[in-house]
């Protein structure tokens, strides 16, 4: 199954929830956030909430700046 | 003393330091560490950008264990829409929903867009943010942004990392006599004067990064910029004397002896 996550293509499994991408992209999600298509998606949801088929995933967290 | 009793207040939150230390541009976290317990500063600014693999989230971890509270911004945002799905996420991942709202017009000037920003500041505090705008340094716009609903104005002294300082300190004094939030000069602080000059046209706070996070020894101008906005502050309730064009003699004329 093919994603964008941060701008690149990325492939996943077909049963993958946001979860397992957010573990995968970094050691401790605290202080992480998920966009799906524009969307913020609670943290309480990404367990539950599974990656479609061509969705753009934006996931952020706090950097310097300011 | 007067600054103990001297509480700055932004909505219910109150600070013992009217210098707000935001964390771009330090060199590593060690120096921003040092940087923000030398700046007294309680609330500091952060970005939010892309998580990059296999990065340590060590930044948020020296902000918390230094108890400061954290304002995310929303700098590099163009337009309303990526301002507004910024502060969303920022909302999220921090659990917080005090902003510093970054809308700018373009990266050679980093100016904020008026348009674009206060279309943002209007959704955000329709959806519950405490709002603290990076504006421009104009008065209207200021008292636009205070009617919408937002917490603080934070005009520019100067473009951000110019260092130039106040390029229209009367346009300052203009905003802090309407308005009433608090006014917190943003963007352009060079150097201690600056910071002061700030609080003696009677900003209620400084928020600056650059000037420390970027200066030689930035742990040695924390502590001037917290020492400056002190002076400042205290300069500004004491009330500056009159300046004339002439000079007045503070001895008295009267008595002197006949020495001629």
């Amino acid at each position: 199954m093919n994603v964008t996550v941060n701008g690149r293509h990325t492939d996943v499994a077909s049963d993958a929830t946001l979860a397992d991408l957010v573990a995968q992209l970094c050691a401790r999600p605290t202080g992480t956030a998920v966009a799906v298509n524009g969307d913020v998606v609670p943290r309480s949801a990404w367990s539950r909430q599974r990656i479609a088929d061509g969705d753009a995933l934006e996931v952020l967290a706090a950097v310097q700046g300011g | 003393m007067t600054s103990h009793a001297d509480v700055f207040r932004i909505a219910d939150a109150t600070f013992g330091s009217r210098l707000i230390m935001g964390t771009g541009g330090a060199p590593s976290h060690e120096i921003l560490e040092s940087a923000l317990k030398a700046s007294g500063t309680e609330l500091t600014t952060v970005a939010m950008r892309r998580v990059a693999p296999g990065e340590a989230g060590s930044l948020l971890d020296v902000i918390t264990g230094l108890g400061i509270r954290l304002l995310p911004n929303t700098a590099g945002c163009f337009t309303a829409r990526e301002a507004v799905l910024t502060a969303k996420l920022a909302r999220e991942a921090l659990q917080t929903d005090w902003l510093k709202l970054e809308v700018i017009a373009d990266e050679r000037t980093l100016l904020p867009d008026p348009v674009e920003l206060l279309d943002a500041a209007e959704q955000l505090v329709d959806d519950g943010f405490l709002v603290l705008p990076y504006t421009n340094d104009d008065p209207v716009l200021a008292r636009r942004l205070e009617q919408l609903g937002c917490a603080a104005v934070m005009p520019l002294g100067s473009p951000i990392g110019t260092g130039l300082g106040i390029r229209n300190p009367h346009n300052i004094g203009m905003i802090v006599e309407q308005a009433g939030v608090p006014v917190i000069l943003d963007a352009g602080v060079g150097t201690a004067s600056d910071a002061a000059l700030a609080m003696e046209l009677g900003c209620d706070a400084v928020l600056l990064a650059s000037a420390v996070t970027r200066a030689q020894d930035p742990t040695r101008m924390a502590e001037a910029m917290a020492k400056a906005v002190e002076a400042g502050r205290l300069a500004r309730l004491a009330g500056r004397i009159p300046k004339r064009f002439h000079a007045e003699a503070s001895s008295p004329m009267e008595g002197r002896a006949d020495l001629d």
